[in-house]
């Protein structure tokens, strides 16, 4: 009986180990980086933010693991395990044991130090019912950019989906405040509202030329204002020509 | 015949400089250093270094479950329940997806007319999405006791998105604020107040309806 109660107290521990072995496995996958402090000092901060305190500093020379990163702000501990956040600027002023420097790069940035990804979140008015969208753009050069945009229709008669692909050409990257003009074309799904029109859904092919202005909150973050006049190359023939306006932000990603 | 030589050599080098430093107008006309008797080319053996990209594990993703009541206006206060999406672009603004459901319940003129039910049970569903955009508008700490700091943000949220709700799909505007304190360096909690903002023609004609929510969430960073 007493064996018995070994074995399956074995059995428990057995189990335990191998469970503590999985966890300690899926924590070596997240690869820790070690640095050596380059600048006077490394400045430890409470919090992920330029507003928290610096409670700790590590001397130059001394290294560091960097543990993970939270936007700009990067968790490091130190050799006599003193934890804190380190932003972005601070961090690129430490090399590896080897004298290198390590690349810090922004999230988004490519090689060229260019952002790629734009996604954004719009809403507004087409031809009088409500508009919401989601686009994804993928920057070809500062000028030029492919897009897609998925819409839903929310309107009084009718409800409806968009989905359209398209370019955008940004005028004056440079500028505060950058106009630009798009085009493109896409499938429209109308429903009317059953109880006002006893019309089946329909999916039209739609194409559309747009204007608007962007302008930069801060690096990664952006308003977004756009027009955009679209055509319904409908079925029966006459086709129908909506407008659209829509306000809302974007970042890069 | 040197000092052809030299001169040859420097025009071609001041015409390359030219090129490389395309519209810059001075162009290096300088003499080689004294003691340079003839001209060298020297071809510099540099090793490019690798320049690494550091391999730091990003939490820059939140998603988590959501739990509170929902006050659907004329419809009593109710049960909702749904899950978040967040992703932080910087330390000031993030982008959050919303989605929630919640059963709205008997309108006080259901319970006082005596006539029967205004909505079906399927159209009593108040199921909603929104996207939209927050800023920490107050990041701060809290103190827990003399020993325990938790890092906190007082958040305001605006967002776009559609509720299903009797019977139709209907436009919403969604304005919230929120405080988000971090249990540790994954898990948060949130404490919220929305206002969901739609117009609803139930009783007959459209109505611009507030339907106030409070929730407390709980999620992770990944």
């Amino acid at each position: 009986m007493t064996s018995l109660l070994h074995w399956r107290t074995d059995i428990v521990r057995t189990w335990l180990l191998a469970l503590a072995l999985c966890f300690l496995a899926a924590g070596a996958r997240a690869a820790t980086v070690e640095v050596i402090v380059a600048d006077p000092f490394l400045e430890l901060r409470t919090g992920p933010g330029r507003g928290y305190p610096v409670t700790q500093v590590v001397p130059r020379g001394d290294p560091v693991a960097v543990l993970k990163r939270r936007t700009d702000w990067y968790k490091v501990v130190d050799a006599r395990g003193r934890a804190g956040w380190v932003h972005r600027d601070q961090m690129a002023m430490t090399l590896t044991a080897a004298g290198t420097q390590l690349d810090f790069r922004a999230s988004g940035l490519d090689d060229s130090g260019q952002y790629r990804r734009e996604v954004g979140v719009l809403a507004g008015d087409f031809e009088g019912a409500n508009v919401i969208t989601v686009y994804g753009s993928y920057v070809l050069n500062p000028n030029l950019a492919a897009e897609l945009r998925l819409s839903q229709l929310l309107g009084h008669d009718f409800d409806g989906q968009i989905a359209a692909i398209g370019l955008s050409h940004l005028f004056r990257p440079d500028w505060r405040v950058q106009p630009f003009v798009s085009i493109g074309t896409g499938v429209i799904r109308i429903q009317p509202d059953a109880t006002q029109a006893p019309e089946p859904d329909s999916t039209e092919q739609l194409a559309y030329v747009g204007a608007g202005l962007k302008t930069q909150l801060s690096r990664r973050f952006m308003f977004r204002a756009e027009y955009n006049k679209s055509v319904v190359f409908m079925d029966r023939g006459d086709n129908e020509e909506p407008t659209e306006w829509k306000l809302g932000f974007a970042f890069f990603f | 015949m040197e000092t052809r030589l030299r001169l040859l050599l420097l025009t071609a080098l001041a015409a390359l400089a030219g090129c490389a430093t395309t519209g810059d107008a001075t162009a290096p006309a300088a003499e080689p250093p004294a003691g340079t008797g003839s001209p060298t080319v020297i071809v510099p053996q540099v090793e490019r270094r690798q320049v690494r990209v550091a391999d730091v594990d990003a939490e820059d993703w939140e998603v988590g479950w959501t739990l509170g009541a929902l006050s659907v206006e004329d419809f009593e206060v109710n049960p909702v329940y749904g899950a978040r999406f967040a992703y932080h672009i910087s330390e000031d603004f993030f982008a959050e997806g919303l989605f929630g459901s919640s059963d709205a319940g008997i309108s006080s003129y259901e319970r006082h007319s005596g006539s029967g039910a205004l909505l079906s049970e399927a159209d009593r569903q108040f199921l909603y999405y929104s996207l939209g955009f927050g800023w920490n508008v107050l990041p701060g700490e809290v103190f827990f006791g003399g020993k325990r700091a938790y890092n906190t943000a007082l958040y305001l949220t605006a967002g776009a998105g559609s509720t299903k709700f009797a019977g139709d799909n209907r436009f919403t505007v969604t304005l919230g604020a929120g405080v988000r304190i971090l249990l540790n360096d994954t898990l948060a909690a949130h404490l919220d107040l929305r206002d969901h903002i739609l117009d609803v023609d139930v009783f007959g004609s459209d109505k611009q309806t507030h339907n106030l929510e409070a929730t407390f969430s709980l999620t992770a960073f990944f």
